[in-house]
Formats: structure tokens, C-alpha cells, sequence
């Protein structure tokens, strides 16, 4: 077991992947010899030299599609997006090519390809920079969507992303890169599609993941000052979504609160609390409640910033609102 | 070759004759079947489409058969092609055969992709042929990728990347070309200039309407022609194809060509006169090759024996794909996700 940041959990993945099958390259903007824009590459260059670690123009829906038509004739790109909000001039890429040429071929080709970078909010980066992209992905049948919260599975769902063979996108977090974790020495690839029980309680759910799960576990630490027991889901995978393990959890709770970056209007947090609702309605002690990023683009004020984004308090108060609702 | 395109005539009084050897006669009737077959098949959805056989889009590549078949004449049958919607001319030039492709049409599970991708999204990976698709520009990149994996594992292989001159507007035809030519992929872009990106015309949708000239920017080769003769096409996307092999360089290659038919079925056309028409008929390619292979030699009775049997082969797919059973809903998550589907 080693303490390792979330960065190099990433590159270890990607290292370990390299080395396992030289069908496996990595491709992006900064990634080769400026070393990574967060680092996350950092030395991979050196390793694998130019053929295999890619150094990009900025050009996100060029070498995004790229990856997508050296992944249909055999190929296993790994495309580096300097950060998720940079994809969306790539999103007919992914969605028209990468998502649907299975389906448009009759199952001739696939598309074995890693689509991966920082998401969500950083700090103070303004409105273009803070986007949450997995509620427009996760949308998309012919994909699937990690999102780790702790650098043991960031390893983990990184190999397993790039020996899946379907498109797999990866969101990581600016915020999260630093942060520091267990990971075991011989940290395989974790299924994609599993949920992990992070803490276990028994008074509400808290569905949450990447950078939100680690706001949950402050939320549940001061609710448990004021005798609140709550379980947290960290679903590490949007989808395919682990609904059994949401709906246990739920059972034993009887309520849910599903935390995430980004707008309230539709997305994962609507996902979730729509299978909550149809496979745990008779569980249901209370409405089930979002805490979301605020309904607007995002401010570049710090303070402004802040009460946008959810922070513990907010969930705090959407959990106690449920627990007063079922005393009440 | 040199940087400097051959010259381009803009306007033409009367047809250059066709010149290649006779010595080719055999080649020139075996591209002339291809061509024939494009031009039935074709003329055969645009009838089943009138009786609702066909649903959705339908866009014909009647008029421009040539291209397709003479520039996938210059390639080996391992080399890939990529295109756009109008794709029926690649895809039986490529191999896939009229049943597969009117099946497809049809929307019927015995299709290319049984059913699924329709007359936009024509995919024969046996034959390389890495399918149409429906967003103007946006396969360019895509292409640059298979050139990219045949460089990256040095397979030998050449990409062809049809697109119209509609897509050079689009960023796609930029990022493209831009990094095809930044990491020497061996790829040939073919522009197939039909004058008209669905009803407008070159002079309202490009400030320079020499698309070959775009190849300057990026340093690349270019190359521009009529398509007269299919056996010029050949000839000249052979040269571009030799220099993707062997030296691995990108070319632009601009076709100037007609289509005969509306951009698709919905469209009357009624962006240009009756008489412009007329005029590009008398061009059509697939007619001066018939003129040729009669005027060398060849001979009516071979000729007519040829195209019976095209008649009897369309008549047979069109048969096929009308007894052919239609897909079931089980294929669905099958055929999007590899292995268990992911909700």
C-alpha cells in the first residue's frame, strides 16, 4: 500500500496500460514535453517517446476525432482534454462518431477509446472554465462515464476505462489532483458500473461523486455532531449507474439527497432521483433532494463562486430538512 | 509533383476527347460496369423511395459515379475510404454488393448494417470501407485517424476522404487537413465539387472557389481536374495515393463534377436552370465511357450483354431486399454498447 495524489494514481494507470499493450497511446494538448498542463503526464514522454505520448495543436474536435478513427481500425487512444469544458467543440465527435459508430455500422466497428481530463469547477476560473460536462454525456447511449473521488479507484477505472472496449470518459478534477490516497500496490482494474458505500449510516442517503463525495463526508461529519447518521454512495461510475447499490442503501436509510457540480435543470442528480422514485418508492420516508451547483454560469467572484458551488452546509440543510420532515 | 495545379478551364465550349490508350479497353469496360451499376442501382432506390420502400434521406450520386469509381480504382483492396452521406457510388465501388446496399436501404436486417445505419451510414469494414456520415466535415478528423493508425503501425495503408465542397467551410475540413499535414499522414482528401452545397452555389458560399488552393496553407500538395474520364481520375488520385504510400504525405484533391439529381430526394433543384442541366448531362462521364468503349472497339453486343446482366443483378437485389426480414429490436444493445449494456 502507498500514499499516492490522484495524479499519479492517474499516470500510473496509464503507464501500467502503456506498457501492457502498445496499442494504447496517449494524445492531447501539453501532454508530452510541457510535461502535462496539471501534470498529470508528467515524464510519460520520456517513457514512451513521441510516437506514443502526442503533443497536440489546440484542436479539440480534430484530434478528438482523430482518436475516434485510429480507435475504429484497432487502435486504444487515450485523448487528453486540457480540461472537459474545452470538449464541447468536440461534442459531435463524441456524440455522432465516437457514441454511434457501433450502432451506424451494424456492429462492424467499435470504438475503444478513452476520452478523459479535469471537469467541474477549479477556482475562480469563470464561466467558461467550470463547466460540469457528465450531464450532457451521460445522456449518450453508446458511452460510459467514470467519475473517481479517491486515487485508488482513479487507477483502477483508468485501466479499466482504457481496456474497455467501448468509449469511456473519464472526469477527474482539478481540485482533486493533489489530494492524496491509499492505493494498494497491486491496484488492479475496478469494474466500471460500481458504486462504493463510503460510509456507512443509517438515517439518509448522500449520492454523490468526484469532488462532491469528499463534501458529503464533511457534511456527514457534522451531522453526526448533531446525531444525524448518513450513509454515503460515492458512485464513482455515471454509466452505466449502479442502481443496486443506491436502492440497498436507500432501503436501509429511507432517505436520499443526491449531491453534484453543475445545474439543477435535468442531469444526474435527476437521473438518480428518478430510479430512486420508481425502484424505492415504498422506502421513501421523504422527497429526495438535490443539492446542486446554483442555476446560473458561474461567477468568477470568489464568494460568489462559493455560494454557487454545494458546499457542506448546503447539504447539512437538505439532509436535516428530510430528517424533520419524517419526525415532523 | 510540382505545387502548381494543371490548368483548370472555368467555362467550356466542347469536351477535350478522351485520350488514355486503347490498350486500356478492358479496364475502361470494367469501370464502366461499376459506374453502370452505380448509375442503376441508384436510379432504382430513387423509384423505391417514390413507393416508400426507402424512408428518411436519399441522396443520389447520380452524375458523379466517375469519382468514386475511378479513384478507388487507384487503390489496393486493403486501403480505407470514408465518405459522406452520398455514399451508395463508395460503396459499391468499394465491393459491397447491390443486395447488401439495397437491403440497407430498405432498412431490413440482411443490410450492411442490418438496417440500423440506413442510406447515410454505408459500413463494409471487410472491404475497408469505413462508412457515410451525416455531418457535413465532421469525418474529416476521423479519417486523419485510420491514415493516423496506418502510420502509426506502419500497415502500409492509404485513406481516401471524400467530402463535398460544402464541407470546406466547416472546422472539421481544417482541423483535418491541419494535422494531417503536421504529422504526414498518408491520406488523400478528395473534394467532390458538385458546384452546389445543397441549393447554393461556389459563387455564394466561397470567397475562393478553387478549393485545391486551401492545400497552400497547409503546405500540402494539391491536385484539381474535371471528371471527364474515369480512367484520368484513376491516373491523377493514383499519383496522390503513390505519394501518400511511399512518402507518406497528405494531398488535397479537387474534383469538379455535377450531380444530376436535387441534393436529396425533397430537393427540385430549383437553384439552377433547365438549360445548365441539359449542358452537364452531355458531360456525363458515364456516357462518354460507353462512347469510347464503342468508338475502340469493344462492341455493342458486349456491351448490351454487360449491362443485361447489371439489369438482371439490380433486379435481384431489389428482390432480395424486398423479401428480406427487418431487423428485431433484440439487436439494439448489442449493436451500441460491446459487451453488457451500460444504463
Amino acid at each position: 500500500m502507498r500514499n499516492i495524489r490522484f495524479r499519479e494514481a492517474l499516470r500510473e494507470a496509464m503507464i501500467e496500460e502503456m506498457e501492457r499493450d502498445d496499442r494504447v497511446f496517449l494524445m492531447g494538448e501539453e501532454v508530452g514535453h510541457y510535461q502535462g498542463a496539471y501534470k498529470v503526464s508528467e515524464g510519460m514522454l520520456e517513457k514512451f517517446g513521441e510516437k506514443r505520448v502526442i503533443d497536440t495543436p489546440i484542436a479539440e474536435g480534430g484530434f478528438a476525432g482523430i482518436g475516434v478513427g485510429a480507435a475504429m481500425v484497432g487502435l486504444r487512444p487515450i485523448i487528453e482534454f486540457m480540461t472537459w469544458n474545452f470538449s464541447a467543440v468536440a461534442f459531435d465527435q463524441i456524440l455522432n462518431n465516437a457514441a454511434k459508430v457501433r450502432q451506424m455500422s451494424g456492429g462492424q466497428l467499435t470504438c475503444p477509446i478513452v476520452f478523459r481530463g479535469p471537469n467541474g469547477s477549479a477556482r475562480q476560473v469563470g464561466s467558461q472554465h467550470s463547466h460540469s460536462m457528465e450531464h450532457f454525456y451521460a445522456t449518450v447511449p453508446g458511452l460510459k462515464l467514470v467519475a473517481p473521488s479517491f486515487p485508488a479507484d482513479a487507477k483502477g477505472l483508468m485501466k479499466a476505462a482504457i481496456r474497455d472496449d467501448n468509449p469511456v470518459l473519464v472526469m477527474e478534477s482539478e481540485t482533486l489532483y493533489g489530494v492524496k490516497g491509499d492505493v494498494p500496490d497491486d491496484q488492479d482494474a475496478i469494474p466500471l458500473g460500481k458504486a462504493a458505500v463510503v460510509r456507512e449510516g443509517k438515517d439518509v442517503t448522500i449520492v454523490a461523486y468526484s469532488r462532491m463525495t469528499h463534501v458529503a463526508l464533511e457534511a456527514a461529519a457534522a451531522l453526526e455532531k448533531d446525531g444525524i447518521s448518513a450513509e454515503i454512495v460515492d458512485l464513482r461510475s455515471l454509466r452505466p449507474l449502479d442502481e443496486d447499490t443506491i436502492v440497498a442503501s436507500v432501503q436501509k436509510t429511507h432517505r436520499c439527497v443526491v449531491v453534484h457540480e453543475g445545474w439543477p435543470y435535468g442531469g444526474v442528480g435527476a437521473e438518480v432521483s428518478d430510479r430512486v422514485q420508481r425502484l424505492a418508492f415504498d422506502a421513501l420516508d421523504a422527497p429526495i433532494l438535490r443539492v446542486t451547483t446554483w442555476d446560473v454560469p458561474m461567477p468568477y467572484n470568489a464568494k460568489l463562486e462559493l455560494a454557487c458551488l454545494p458546499q457542506p452546509d448546503r447539504v447539512v440543510a437538505a439532509v436535516k430538512q428530510l430528517v424533520r420532515r419524517a419526525q415532523g | 509533383m510540382d505545387q502548381e495545379p494543371r490548368a483548370v478551364p472555368e467555362a467550356r465550349e466542347s469536351l477535350p476527347p478522351l485520350t488514355q490508350p486503347s490498350g486500356q479497353l478492358d479496364k475502361l469496360a470494367g469501370l464502366y460496369r461499376q459506374m453502370f451499376l452505380i448509375r442503376r442501382v441508384e436510379e432504382e432506390c430513387a423509384r423505391a423511395y417514390a413507393e416508400g420502400k426507402i424512408g428518411g434521406f436519399l441522396h443520389l450520386y447520380i452524375g458523379q459515379e466517375a469519382v468514386a469509381v475511378g479513384a478507388l480504382a487507384a487503390l489496393r483492396h486493403d486501403d480505407y475510404v470514408m465518405t459522406t452521406y452520398r455514399d451508395h457510388g463508395m460503396a459499391l465501388a468499394k465491393g459491397m454488393s447491390a443486395r447488401t446496399l439495397m437491403a440497407e436501404l430498405w432498412g431490413k436486417q440482411t443490410g450492411c448494417s442490418q438496417g440500423l445505419g440506413g442510406s447515410m451510414h454505408l459500413f463494409d469494414a471487410k472491404n475497408s470501407m469505413l462508412g457515410g456520415y451525416g455531418i457535413v466535415g465532421g469525418h474529416i478528423p476521423l479519417a486523419a485517424g485510420v491514415a493516423f493508425a496506418s502510420k502509426y503501425r506502419a500497415d502500409g495503408k492509404v485513406t481516401l476522404c471524400f467530402f463535398g465542397e460544402g464541407a470546406v467551410s466547416i472546422g472539421g475540413f481544417h482541423e483535418g487537413l491541419s494535422l494531417a499535414a503536421l504529422w504526414k499522414l498518408p491520406i488523400v482528401f478528395i473534394c467532390e465539387n458538385n458546384e452546389y452545397s445543397m441549393g447554393t452555389p461556389l459563387s455564394r458560399s466561397m470567397s475562393v472557389e478553387d478549393v485545391s488552393m486551401k492545400a497552400l496553407g497547409y503546405g500540402i500538395d494539391r491536385d484539381r481536374f474535371f471528371v471527364d474520364d474515369v480512367l484520368e481520375v484513376e491516373k491523377r488520385i493514383g499519383e496522390a495515393v503513390q505519394r501518400a504510400r511511399e512518402l507518406s504525405l497528405p494531398t488535397l484533391v479537387e474534383v469538379r463534377t455535377y450531380r444530376f439529381r436535387g441534393h436529396s430526394m425533397s430537393d427540385p433543384a430549383k437553384y439552377r436552370t433547365k438549360d445548365e442541366l441539359e449542358l452537364q448531362k452531355k458531360k456525363d462521364p458515364l456516357a462518354r465511357a460507353r462512347q469510347k468503349l464503342v468508338a475502340d472497339g469493344y462492341g455493342d453486343a458486349r456491351l448490351e450483354q454487360m449491362e443485361k446482366e447489371i439489369e438482371a443483378e439490380v433486379a435481384d437485389a431489389v428482390k432480395f431486399a424486398d423479401e428480406s426480414p427487418e431487423p428485431d429490436a433484440s439487436i439494439l444493445e448489442a449493436t451500441t454498447y460491446v459487451g453488457p449494456f451500460a444504463s
